[in-house]
């Protein structure tokens, strides 16, 4: 890692220009003239600054910071149930598949892959369509191993509704951590796995002491990656629950919540001054998240050169 | 430098005599599900009439609609003419200065006070969209399943509408009442608001919860919520999770009985239904009672102020707010009734059944549109969920009233006394 | 000997049979569409799971749909911009990664955490000045509009895996090149981007997703016919049929098959270059 010192190093300013260049012109400006809106309020057509006025509505008035917790919460246990569902299966379909000699791998690979490239209008509708209590695929299906019973309109009650839809997420998005944790796994050297094999490591205590520590930067990067999908998740609740996020709120995360406030939806009207401000909160949210990740966790992983 | 700016005036000289010889106007909606009308019947007639003006009809899906077009007029990238939502959406493009002041076209006399009321200043100096039309709401049957479970005559008064009901869950080959409360707003709009002014006197009732003087839980405002508890016992098993289109196939493949409508649906179930419909107004209480029916103004045609084809734009508004655009798009688009004073003959046999409601009901519309939806908590998008939580029982219809009022009040004076 | 043969054929059976109940799970959503979508409505609604067979095949759903639009047009219009997006996002992503992973300079982490900071706002907040720009530009309705958002859009994704990635490289490696006189350039593209091919692999497949999938933008900024993207146009009949469950099937079906294909062509190089990254 450590260089010599030079007095211009010009290549790594040539390195990072491209990417900051288009990335700040783009998307970092645009996003800041719009979080500015959060110090706004819009009276009689003109723009009055109102400081943290609009923070203060968001945490002091019970019509705002009702729905404001409510989301928060569930937007919580979406990304728990993602957490603890998602990864574990990722890592573990990951590990299946790069185990030696195991034949076919690609095509579970791809396949297992499918689901994370369909666009959420598709995932949406389909779920839909095989929850329905009416045309009764899930039904059907329940029906044929004996337990037609255990169906339940599961989309339409605030009780399950939410971990139904983290589940779809699931279902969705495991491909990330799959391809991740693959790529990771096959890229321990063929070394390090037969000096384990000498010592007679094999196996399940293979993946546990060998493995596992040297992907774990990998799984890092899944968590944060999944921390951070998860509290800008909007689309798939957007598509499968609509705008208000039912049944009775009980799927509202803040990604929803935000876009109903931002844009207005139906004869509410959008309010870009306090959608700025909950995106804010979100930001936040997610910036705290990212730097415990960030200068917390990933210094102290341990990294393998191979 | 002398070649490129001659290059760019010639350029501009090209594009100046284009846009004499032809210009090109388009219209944002969000009514995707009629583009193929507007393609083959409606631009048609008008290109015949001005053979000068392209007339592009741009729909975007509903769901993104008013997000798209707040962005693009925005940023003036929006299209000529834009059709206008009822009350406080457009009246905020308006406000803004978006939508250009139509008060003064001569076309407007060819509408009812009434019917410009949803697309006027609240002291109805302005008026800043062509109406276009309205829906009705009412419940649409299937006749056959009628005849099948012997049922001779529609209801009438809400006890003949029960004991029909029950009448066919007895004979158990249909389900009798097709809504679900999945999406929410079918609770809200086709059930709530749809047999609602029944009970509060239509516009008596609405003006009164606009001026204050009634409340959203007295017992009239209550009872509709209790109905709709009523309803479940004759809802399809999962119903809380039957969406919208579900509701819609279920009826047109002929599986259900009774469909809580809007008469917009009526052009989409005539193509796919291959069973004889009827239609009634939501049944009274007694024999011999008022009948009331929301009859809504839906959408209107608006003027984009920064328009470049102003003059073509306003030729084509004239001529939305002619009879011969009434009578076209009436018949081309059943169940969405043009606004105009004129007359206008609808062919469609069912659309006209909603019609004649017209005569024999009073009419008003749905009372969270006016004024009641301005503050937060939106009263409209609060009624959605309150309705679907009523028919869920996840609320009685007294705490679901109660809440409703607790948010009106906290932002609207009149309500505060 | 012979018992740990057995073992180890017994392990493989599970996993086997552990991955092979997953890719049911995982394409039987999928495979419900498909079948449907060539079936008459009735059926559609009466047999949902039945393959469609003589009395019940019916293509009038992709009738509909292909008579409305220009397909190959939107085909090809999603594929240019997905291909020169990616290229950008892996060409810029890589070079800013390499900057982050192999320099040390005053303000590092910092600057990682600014190009990661992209992926904590959804873009969409930012769309009227977006727009606004794209307007001052003179780049409304032009794929090249679209290019540029996907393109600052996955950078931040793409600069975070990859950095992570290229940390692994060995420094030895790199301090051989630069003995051999390699400039800083060649030693990036000869020495260290090969070797993390199986990470580019992933941030492909990884980027190329949201932006074939991308409903908004196309929306915004170009949703004139002659820019028009795939899913914009399979979701103009999503909104316009969506009573007619045999076109909205037909148009899913028609959304799925090209992010597929591609994919697929797009996996043949994830193995590939997987392969080639772990043998060395």
């Amino acid at each position: 890692m450590a260089q010599d010192r030079k007095p211009v190093r010009w290549h790594v300013g040539v390195f990072l220009a491209p990417a900051v260049i288009v990335y700040t012109a783009i998307m970092i400006v645009p996003l800041f003239a719009t979080l500015d809106l959060s110090l706004y309020e819009v009276r009689d057509k003109v723009a009055a600054f109102v400081g943290l006025g609009n923070f203060a509505k968001l945490f002091g008035d019970p019509n705002w910071s009702g729905q404001f917790w409510n989301a928060l919460w569930n937007n919580t246990w979406f990304f728990v149930v993602n957490m603890a569902v998602q990864n574990p299966i990722g890592i573990g379909l990951a590990a299946l598949l790069s185990s030696n000699r195991l034949r076919f791998a690609a095509a579970y690979r791809t396949a297992i892959f499918v689901p994370t490239i369909l666009s959420f209008v598709i995932v949406g509708f389909v779920w839909k369509l095989i929850l329905s209590p009416l045309w009764g695929i899930a039904p059907d299906l329940l029906k044929s191993v004996g337990l037609r019973h255990w169906f339940a309109p599961w989309l339409g009650d605030p009780h399950t509704a939410l971990t139904t839809i983290a589940l779809i997420s699931v279902w969705q998005f495991i491909g990330i951590p799959m391809m991740l944790i693959y790529a990771a796994l096959l890229s321990i050297p063929e070394e390090v796995i037969e000096a384990a094999e000498m010592d007679g490591i094999t196996g399940m205590s293979q993946f546990w002491r060998i493995k596992l520590p040297l992907i774990l930067p990998s799984i890092g990067i899944i968590s944060i990656l999944t921390f951070v999908g998860n509290f800008n998740a909007f689309d798939l609740i957007y598509v499968a629950q609509g705008a208000l996020a039912g049944p009775d709120f009980s799927t509202d995360i803040l990604g929803t919540f935000l876009y109903r406030t931002f844009f207005g939806f139906q004869l509410q009207l959008g309010d870009p001054n306090m959608g700025a401000t909950i995106a804010t909160v979100m930001f936040a949210i997610i910036l705290v998240g990212v730097c415990v990740y960030l200068f917390g966790i990933q210094r102290r992983l341990r990294r393998y050169q191979f | 430098m002398k070649t490129t700016f001659s290059l760019a005036l010639a350029g501009m000289l090209l594009s100046t005599t284009a846009a004499l010889a032809d210009t090109t106007i388009t219209i944002e909606s969000w009514r995707n599900d009629d583009l193929t009308v507007w393609q083959q019947k409606i631009i048609p007639a008008f290109e015949k009439e001005h053979p000068d003006i392209k007339v592009k009809f741009v729909p975007s899906a509903p769901t993104e609609y008013n997000a798209a077009l707040n962005s693009k007029l925005d940023a003036g990238t929006a299209g000529d003419l834009i059709t206008c939502r009822p009350f406080d959406a457009s009246l905020a493009l308006f406000k803004k200065g978006q939508l250009a002041d139509l008060s003064d076209m001569k076309i407007m006399s060819n509408f009812s006070d009434v019917a410009k009321a949803a697309w006027q200043t609240d002291d109805a100096k302005h008026t800043f969209c062509v109406p276009m039309a309205s829906v009705i709401h009412g419940f649409i049957y299937n006749k056959d399943a009628f005849k099948d479970v012997g049922i001779d005559a529609a209801p009438k008064t809400v006890d003949e509408f029960y004991a029909d009901l029950d009448k066919i869950k007895k004979d158990g080959s249909y389900t009798p009442l097709d809504m679900g409360t999945h999406d929410q707003w079918e609770a809200a709009t086709m059930g709530y608001e749809n047999i609602g002014p029944t009970y509060w006197d239509g516009e008596k009732g609405r003006k009164a919860v606009i001026a204050g003087t009634e409340k959203l839980t007295d017992p009239q405002f209550v009872e509709p919520f209790k109905q709709l508890v009523k309803w479940t016992d004759y809802m399809g098993d999962g119903y809380k999770a039957q969406t919208y289109p579900d509701s819609q196939n279920l009826f047109t493949l002929g599986r259900a009985a009774i469909y809580p409508a809007g008469s917009w649906e009526i052009s989409v179930f005539e193509k796919q239904a291959d069973f004889k419909m009827g239609a009634f107004p939501p049944p009274v209480q007694k024999a011999g009672d008022q009948c009331y029916i929301s009859d809504q103004p839906d959408h209107a045609l608006g003027l984009n102020a920064a328009s470049k084809h102003k003059d073509a734009a306003m030729t084509f508004l004239k001529w939305v707010g002619s009879q011969e655009f009434a009578q076209i798009y009436g018949n081309a688009l059943p169940g969405f009734f043009p606004l105009t004073k004129e007359k206008v003959t609808i062919k469609d046999p069912l659309a006209n059944e909603f019609l004649s409601w017209r005569q024999s009901c009073k009419p008003t519309m749905r009372y969270t549109y006016q004024i009641l939806s301005r503050g937060t908590p939106n009263l409209e998008n609060a009624l959605w969920a309150a309705s679907a939580n009523v028919m869920n029982k996840t609320e009685t219809p007294e705490q679901a009233a109660e809440e409703l009022q607790k948010g009106l009040a906290s932002w609207y004076e009149p309500q505060q006394k | 000997m012979s018992k740990r043969a057995r073992t180890s054929h017994g392990r493989a059976l599970a996993a086997h049979a552990i991955l092979l109940i997953y890719t049911v799970i995982a394409l039987f959503p999928v495979f419900v569409i498909v079948i449907n979508s060539m079936k008459s409505r009735r059926e559609i609604f009466r047999h949902p799971l039945s393959l469609p067979g003589p009395g019940s095949f019916d293509l009038v759903g992709f009738q509909t749909v292909l008579q409305q639009g220009n397909f190959p047009l939107y085909f090809w219009n999603s594929l240019v911009v997905t291909v020169v997006s990616l290229a950008f996002i892996l060409l810029f992503g890589a070079m800013a990664a390499f900057a982050l992973s192999e320099y040390r300079f005053r303000g590092n982490t910092l600057m990682g955490l600014y190009l990661a900071l992209g992926i904590m706002i959804p873009i969409r907040l930012g769309t009227v000045a977006i727009l606004k720009l794209m307007v001052a530009a003179g780049l409304t309705n032009t794929l090249f509009a679209l290019i540029l958002v996907y393109t600052a859009q996955g950078i931040p994704l793409a600069v975070f895996i990859l950095s992570e990635f290229m940390k692994t490289v060995s420094d030895d490696l790199k301090n051989a090149g630069r003995i051999d006189g390699l400039s800083e350039y060649r030693i990036f593209f000869t020495l260290v981007l090969p070797l993390v091919r199986p990470a580019m692999a992933t941030v492909a497949v990884f980027s190329m997703i949201p932006i074939w999938n991308d409903l908004w933008f196309p929306l915004i900024l170009a949703p004139a016919e002659s820019v028009k993207t795939v899913t914009l146009g399979a979701q103009m009949f999503l909104g316009q049929f969506v009573t007619n469950w045999n076109a909205v099937l037909a148009s899913l079906t028609l959304a799925i098959v090209p992010v597929l294909v591609l994919y697929l062509v797009f996996s043949r190089q994830l193995i590939r270059g997987i392969t080639s990254g772990a043998v060395k």
